[in-house]
């Protein structure tokens, strides 16, 4: 059953990305895309401002790849983040030091509560059922080209952590993840 | 393809269980003995003994949608959504995107993508997720030469007093399973994501006989008591083929669906002896026997008379009107029933939800309800007060998604 389960999802999540994989994906890198899958990649739906990306990364090399940055159309900026407890007990969203490391053979989970691509300066409305280009870059300057479909949801409202120094040049940096 | 019945985890599969246990040994099990000895083809009730049902899956790839060509599971709910005003073909898209992935994940018993409660989607128990579209939604897709000329309210019976609040839609989404948490769960799960992009209309749930009371494949009963259902072929039939799918165009593969709400006056009916019963009906009721044979599948003998010279099924029985003389017309039943919980000044209302597929409403559903409006003796105690029609979508390949025949 668990097999099948994940064959499937795999299968599901290839359907969501086939059909509009002619224009982003480009020549670049080739490399890396051959052994850092994205599946079940999806982008919280809002009409402007931030939001975020999730997905699970499965890194099917023996050799620990590292992810230092992630690019869009959809949005000016995007950047790392990870959910941490703030000392007054808070769950706060910050920027990561030092990328996302995917191990060896190991999957990855980007999620809403956890760790998560933050997109800022969303450049145009994210409908429900959109499809979004990204990208991932990796460590070695490779990268790895996905497509997440943009899903209403209400869940994990987690504040932005605004103090972070990582983010003084975000003048949004305030606002809700929720962005409503 | 063939109805999608794949047991994930246990071998032979249930169907599979099934047929080959009636064809191995040729009995007739259970309480029904002999019933359809006849139908060889229908492999008949047996005790299911082939694992977990929650653990059933239902393929959602295929030629056909898999609510259609699986038999319903215990638990049913049919949701209308109307598609808001200013809605263009793209917004369609993204809609049949979203509930197409949400059936495909949520058919193979894990969570839908970005689901809060994944848990909830463990036990998929034969889960079905089936898509329809109303006349405004198909000439939003393919213009209004694309609107069969079947997909229209029904014309109007004088047995009718329909209500809107159970009628027409722009869109339609079944669900069935024979875990209700499941069935809550997709359904949650699929309004979440029409979310902007359509508006609950009505919702209907109901309930035939649970999983595991009786032995799969027996005959559901209606709240009359009744075995509600004989006349069906069997799933994978020729006959059942040529009763439901539309063969060419966009909705090659598709059907169409008619879901009548049918109250039934439980408080009158009480008052009516068993013979009154089955002579409303034409079938006895303990075994589902038309009154001129012995057993559930026995065909009807509308010619037989008794000593006196009358008919043994009266004319004006349900099953003598029902039946239609030219067999182009017949249907597939897909019945749940309902008993709803007073609202307001309103009392408990229970009745039926009576689904039927055909691959062409005004030529062989309407011909049926017509000569049902105009003599039927079980009008005296039911009423039709919902109605509304719609195309089912043919299915979907792993690359495409329900409706792509006309939106891409």
């Amino acid at each position: 059953m668990k097999k099948s389960l994940i064959a499937l999802a795999a299968t599901a999540a290839l359907a969501l990305t086939a059909c509009s994989t002619d224009t982003e994906t480009g020549s670049d890198g080739t490399d890396a895309a051959a052994s850092l899958t994205v599946a079940d990649a999806w982008v919280k739906a809002v009409d402007d401002g931030m939001t975020g990306a999730f997905a699970l990364i499965t890194n099917g090399t023996g050799d620990d790849l590292t992810i230092t940055g992630a690019t869009t159309d959809a949005a000016s900026m995007v950047e790392l983040h990870e959910t941490v407890m703030d000392d007054a007990g808070a769950t706060v969203m910050q920027e990561v030091d030092g990328g996302f490391t995917v191990g060896a053979g190991e999957t990855f989970t980007l999620e809403p509560g956890g760790n998560h691509l933050m997109l800022m300066g969303v450049t145009a409305p994210l409908e429900p059922g959109a499809e979004v280009s990204m990208t991932l870059e990796l460590a070695d300057g490779s990268t790895v080209p996905f497509t997440a479909v943009v899903k209403e949801f209400t869940g994990a409202q987690e504040s932005y952590a605004p103090e972070s120094e990582d983010m003084d040049m975000s003048p949004s940096a305030s606002a809700d993840l929720d962005g409503s | 393809m063939s109805r999608g019945d794949t047991a994930a985890t246990h071998a032979p599969s249930r169907r599979g269980f099934l047929t080959g246990s009636a064809a191995a040994a040729g009995v007739a099990v259970g309480a029904a003995g002999g019933a359809y000895a006849a139908h060889a083809a229908q492999p008949g009730p047996a005790t299911d003994t082939a694992g977990l049902n929650g653990a059933r899956t239902h393929d959602f790839h295929g030629t056909h949608q898999a609510g259609v060509t699986s038999s319903p599971g215990a638990h049913g709910a049919f949701l209308a959504f109307d598609l808001p005003a200013g809605s263009v073909k793209d917004d369609l898209r993204r809609l049949m995107r979203l509930w197409t992935d949400d059936a495909r994940r949520l058919m193979s018993g894990a969570g839908a993508l970005a689901d809060t409660e994944p848990e909830l989607a463990t036990a998929p128990a034969g889960l079905t997720v089936t898509v329809g579209w109303g006349p405004k939604a198909v000439a939003l897709a393919g213009g209004s030469e694309a609107v069969p000329s079947w997909l229209r309210p029904l014309p109007d019976f004088s047995i009718d007093a329909l209500e809107d609040r159970w009628s027409d839609g722009d869109l339609l989404v079944m669900i069935h399973s024979d875990d209700p948490v499941t069935v809550s769960h997709a359904l949650r799960m699929v309004s979440k994501d029409a979310t902007n992009l359509a508006t609950e209309r009505w919702r209907q749930t109901g309930f035939r006989q649970a999983y595991g009371s009786h032995p799969s494949g027996t005959t559901m009963r209606n709240l009359f008591g009744q075995v509600d259902g004989t006349a069906n072929p069997p799933l994978a039939s020729d006959d059942f083929a040529a009763r439901v799918w539309i063969q060419d165009g966009w909705l090659a593969g598709g059907t169409s669906f008619v879901l009548r709400r049918i109250r039934m006056e439980l408080d009158t009916w009480d008052q009516v002896d068993r013979i009154g019963r089955e002579n409303a009906v034409g079938r006895t009721v303990d075994t589902g026997a038309p009154l001129t044979g012995e057993a559930e599948h026995d065909e009807p003998d509308f010619d037989a008379v008794d000593a006196r010279g009358f008919p043994i099924i009266s004319d004006v029985s349900h099953i003598r009107r029902a039946r239609p003389d030219d067999p182009s017309q017949r249907i597939v039943r897909l019945a749940y029933n309902y008993d709803d919980a007073p609202r307001g000044n309103e009392p408990a209302e229970a009745g039926l939800l009576f689904g039927s597929l055909q691959a062409d409403v005004d030529a062989q559903f309407v011909p049926i309800q017509r000569r049902l409006a105009e003599a039927d003796l079980l009008n005296v105690w039911t009423t039709p007060v919902g109605s509304a029609v719609f195309a089912i979508l043919p299915g979907c390949t792993e690359d495409g998604y329900l409706g792509d025949t006309l939106l891409d």
